[in-house]
């Protein structure tokens, strides 16, 4: 009996998370297959004239090739600010969780200040062009590092308050200085943690679309989320290429997810209820 | 266990977060080979344009047809978006020293809004420029009354477009007063056609029934333009500055809009008035330019009349004085030398022909140096006409810094019943206040 | 605990005197401050003077240039503004909207994910995938799909002969519309942290409950539902925090529009930015951070009262 249910609820669900989940991505690769005549009916139906490849090479090469550099300015942005948080934030983490104290009164109040206060747009602006950062690729990627530190540093002292002490008492011991200790005892043991973190971040940063907005404007030097709201007005009439670009914005985030489905799942479950 | 401490490790890790994103890209810098130093002794300069179709097409046309008879200049062009997301790109541009040597952008309260003053290089010495069309002179000019910038393009009017073969098949004239222009919306709903385009989904389309009235508004006030300046005259207590607002009420209490103009864009307009969907579409004559784009065969097809006042008498058409090309600041030398001689080669023949290859013109050229080419589209005709009657008037934005940046939110909030006519002038009148605050202009305190 | 070596040398010994032998470097302690220091750098210059700088910067007039102190005009812009007033009730009615969807469907789909269904680990990756999408992609994408006279949804409607309305171009409906996005998009999240939830509860509970002869109903309302309060704690405060500060998809779907009609905190500050007065949108600014704080520290601490009870 438990399994005829079993099915006939797992069928419905097949069925109801279909038509709400799968047709929007479905419609998404159907008109970046077709052409632009066809494309431009909006209609959910099998491209005519099967153009996919087309598409997504013509999306690559509109306006001098902005896709790629904006490709190559999403990913050095995503990899140096992530790489950067999960060093940052260990270390905090680490001194909060160990230290206690008035030090770690500091750093819980800045980190939950950091999680609640939306950050102020224009002084950001002004800071950054005080400091010859506004508009550049440094800047923003301190804005992303400064607004990611407070979430991932809640993840990764959740995650320290397991690891035993005794760990680093015994690399003292043996003579390790802090750095050591650190870098060569404990990052080790967070493995699992870090590999959360960086999933995490790197799918907040990569979609991130309000900080290069604000904090790297103009056609100097996009990223892939802001190309992507600027050709809407450039292919007003071309949904074939809008939908090519919407493909190859989301094909990295599935690629991640078909490798890495569990770990991301889990690690996100995992970061948000500690967090 | 000597050397157990990795100090290096954290510098490492700072001088990456520091040093290497450094190499984020620059669009351009990829694909175009303009940028390079083509020889000895060449000049290099940037050329900032909207990224609209037309607009690339002119500014490639005319940099072409520029390095074609100045070898030892070469220019890139960049592209920006255009709206209000353009806007902000070119102010922080200018405000951080970042602009390139030559720029497109609109005259009149947006330029105003730059403090050419401060910013831009004058160009009083311009070869041809005391010839320059009289109102593109005056709404190119900063306060200090010093010219800041070069014509860019031909004049065009702000109106109404609308469909030539659906008026000759119903027999309808031209209207000349609003009453007439209504019954003629009368007999195009009973014809089964829909009146008018309009195209919410791209906002900015919906603030042209009250840009393109104040032809109309400035013949009922002469002085709105001043005391709207000063403070003291509002959009809600001046009756003929009401009118626009309440024009848009009465077209849409009335039903004629056409279908799905609630998330129609530009193009959409363009083609409903091309192919006879709507018969009418109130629109600043330049984007007819698009029109061989989205309704090849039908070009023809599209007239324009001035946005209809309350008597035949003093019909006449609100302009726009075409834009402008401005040199900032911070160009200086070689550059500037070649940044000023590219300015001025937009307003000789060659360079108007430039840009006709890449823009069919909608109106007059903005210097008498430059003839329109022989054959121009339906709507530059009908828009010479209003020239040559000398029935024309600048739009407020040339007359007035002031223009608040929500007018054409508070018109679709109009246009969608969200507000009334008057309450909808209320709004902007509060709209507008901030932008005069901003600009620290007396009286608005 | 242990270690309280004085706060005052830490960093100071740390940085002149390379730690050689075991006594030195206890005395710099196994946990030195100057760990702290370059992340404190960034989140201090980039993250709290702005908004430090932001009260300052409320009550001017502003150019970037120049700041002429004008007092509270700009709040009394903000305020008396009634498209401004629309963007602060926007924001609240979006935030508990998808915040409370969130926590109702993704209990219940999780609920259903850990009952004993087939497909349970591709239905999963089907309803949580969308989480990971660019949100301007799903924005530009439901914007076509949402078009009221050729877009899918309306032409699917109209088949079973539904009129489906002007989702974006109503102004009563366009705000509903971009949460239903909001809610279409997160609910994977939200769905995800209730399954953690749910089978971290141990099976003695059920058990306990079969035994007393409880209904399912009441299994879920007296075992499920109290125990997996932490879960639903996160999903309130993360899907709250983020409601309220939400921009990336209204700004792709309506950009406020239409008129002011979908206009939330965050599109209005981005708006008064674009228009260069830089003062009212750092007011804007001001109070969005009031509101979410407001809102967000009460919540936060009766939500984490609750579970020591």
């Amino acid at each position: 009996m438990r399994n005829v249910r079993g099915v006939i609820g797992g069928g419905v669900a097949i069925i109801v998370t279909g038509i709400f989940f799968l047709i929007p991505f479905a419609f998404i690769l159907l008109t970046a297959a077709k052409d632009k005549t066809e494309s431009a009916l909006l209609e959910f139906s099998w491209p005519k004239n099967f153009v996919l490849f087309e598409n997504l090479q013509a999306a690559f090469v509109a306006r001098d090739y902005l896709m790629i550099i904006a490709f190559f300015n999403s990913l050095v942005l995503t990899v140096v600010s992530v790489a950067a948080l999960v060093i940052f934030s260990a270390m905090v983490a680490y001194i909060w969780q160990r230290r206690g104290g008035r030090s770690a009164g500091f750093v819980n109040a800045a980190v939950l200040l950091g999680l609640i206060v939306p950050p102020a747009i224009v002084p950001t602006v002004f800071v950054l062009q005080k400091l010859g950062l506004f508009k550049t690729m440094p800047g923003l990627i301190f804005i992303e590092i400064a607004y990611g530190l407070p979430f991932c540093i809640l993840l990764f002292r959740a995650f320290l308050a397991g690891i035993p002490r005794e760990l680093d008492e015994a690399a003292l011991v043996d003579g390790a200085g802090p750095m050591s200790i650190f870098f060569r005892v404990i990052l080790p043991v967070m493995k699992s943690v870090i590999v959360t973190v960086t999933i995490l971040q790197t799918v907040f940063i990569y979609n991130d679309f309000q900080n290069p907005l604000y904090f790297l404007p103009g056609s100097g030097a996009p990223t892939i989320q802001t190309t992507l709201m600027g050709f809407q007005s450039q292919f007003l009439t071309q949904y074939h290429l809008l939908f090519a670009t919407i493909l190859l914005v989301t094909l990295p985030p599935l690629i991640m997810f078909i490798f890495f489905n569990r770990k991301i799942v889990e690690g996100m479950a995992a970061g948000s209820v500690k967090g | 266990m000597t050397n157990f401490t990795r100090r290096p490790l954290i510098a490492a890790v700072a001088a990456t977060a520091l040093t290497l994103p450094a190499s984020g890209c620059a669009a351009g810098s990829l694909g175009t080979s303009e940028d390079g130093q083509g020889g000895a002794g060449k000049v290099s300069i940037h050329f900032l344009v909207d990224s609209g179709e037309n607009t690339t097409a002119s500014a490639k046309a005319m940099v072409a047809a520029f390095t074609a008879v100045n070898p030892d200049v070469s220019i890139t062009i960049e592209s920006r978006p255009g709206g209000s997301d353009g806007d902000n790109i070119v102010k922080t541009r200018l405000a951080t020293g970042d602009m390139p040597e030559v720029f497109h952008y609109n005259n009149g309260s947006l330029l105003q809004a730059l403090k050419p003053e401060q910013t831009l290089t004058p160009l009083d010495d311009l070869p041809g420029a005391a010839q320059f069309d009289r109102d593109f002179v005056r709404s190119t000019q900063g306060r200090d009354g010093k010219l800041y910038g070069g014509p860019w393009g031909t004049a065009y009017g702000g109106g109404i477009f609308y469909n030539v073969p659906l008026y000759s098949k119903l027999a309808l004239q031209i209207p000349k007063t609003w009453d007439e222009f209504m019954a003629n919306n009368e007999k195009i709903k009973a014809s089964g056609v829909a009146p008018l385009a309009q195209t919410y989904g791209e906002s900015w389309t919906a603030q042209l029934p009250v840009l393109a009235d104040y032809h109309n508004l400035k013949t009922a006030v002469p002085d709105f333009g001043e005391q709207y300046t000063a403070g003291r005259a509002k959009f809600a207590t001046t009756p003929a500055a009401l009118a626009g607002f309440q024009h848009i009420q009465e077209l849409r209490d009335k039903g004629y809009f056409m279908k799905g103009f609630a998330s129609a864009k530009l193009n959409d307009g363009l083609k409903a008035v091309a192919t006879g969907i709507a018969a009418h579409y109130p629109q600043i004559g330049e984007t007819a330019s698009g029109l061989k784009d989205v309704a090849p065969d039908h070009v023809d097809d599209v007239g324009f009349f001035a946005l209809p006042g309350p008597d035949a008498a003093t019909n006449g058409l609100t302009v726009w004085p075409g834009n402008g090309m401005y040199i900032p600041k911070t160009a200086e030398g070689d550059k500037l030398e070649a940044a000023k001689r590219f300015v001025a080669f937009s307003a000789t023949q060659p360079g108007c022909d430039a840009y006709s290859q890449g823009s069919p013109p909608q109106g007059p050229f903005l210097t008498p140096e430059c003839q329109l080419p022989a054959k121009v589209s339906q709507v530059a005709k009908d828009t010479q006409a209003y020239f040559r009657a000398g029935t024309t008037t600048p739009a407020l934005e040339f007359e007035s810094p002031v223009k608040g940046p929500a007018l054409e939110q508070i018109c679709i909030q109009v246009g969608t019943g969200q507000v009334d006519a008057t309450k909808g002038a209320e709004l902007y009148d509060q709209d507008v206040k901030k932008q005069a605050n901003q600009l620290g202009l007396p009286g608005w305190q | 605990m242990t270690h309280t070596a004085p706060l005052t040398n830490q960093a100071g010994t740390a940085r002149t005197r390379p730690p050689r032998a075991g006594r030195s470097r206890r005395r710099t302690g196994p946990y030195p401050l100057y760990f702290l220091l370059v992340p404190a750098v960034i989140y201090g210059v980039f993250f709290a003077l702005p908004t430090l700088l932001s009260f300052y910067y409320s009550f001017t007039r502003w150019d970037l240039f120049t700041a002429t102190w004008i007092g509270v005009d700009n709040y009394r812009a903000f305020f008396g503004e009634q498209a401004l007033v629309t963007g602060l009730r926007n924001t609240l009615v979006f935030g508990v909207l998808t915040s409370g969807a969130k926590v109702v469907l993704g209990f219940l789909l999780a609920l259903m994910l850990t009952s004993k269904i087939i497909a349970r680990g591709y239905l999963r990756s089907v309803i949580f995938f969308p989480v990971l999408v660019s949100t301007i992609g799903v924005g530009l994408t439901f914007t076509i799909l949402m078009n009221p006279e050729r877009g899918l949804i309306n032409q699917a409607l109209g088949t079973i002969g539904v009129a489906g309305p002007g989702w974006l171009t109503d102004p009563a409906l366009a705000l509903i519309s971009v949460a239903l996005v909001d809610i279409w998009k997160g609910v994977g999240l939200a769905t995800v942290i209730f399954i953690a939830g749910l089978v971290s509860i141990p099976t003695e509970y059920y058990e306990a409950a079969a035994l007393d002869g409880a209904s399912k109903f009441q299994i879920v309302r007296n075992v499920m539902l109290p125990l997996c309060r932490p879960a639903t704690a996160s999903v309130i405060t993360l899907s709250l925090i983020g409601g309220l500060r939400s921009f990336d998809l209204i700004w792709a779907m309506t950009k406020g529009g239409p008129g002011f009609a979908s206009d939330v905190i965050a599109s209005v500050i981005y708006k008064q930015y674009q228009a260069g007065f830089y003062g009212l949108s750092t007011a804007g600014s001001v109070v969005l951070f009031l509101l979410v704080t407001i809102i967000m520290v009460p919540l936060t601490w009766w939500l984490n009262r609750g579970e020591d009870n």
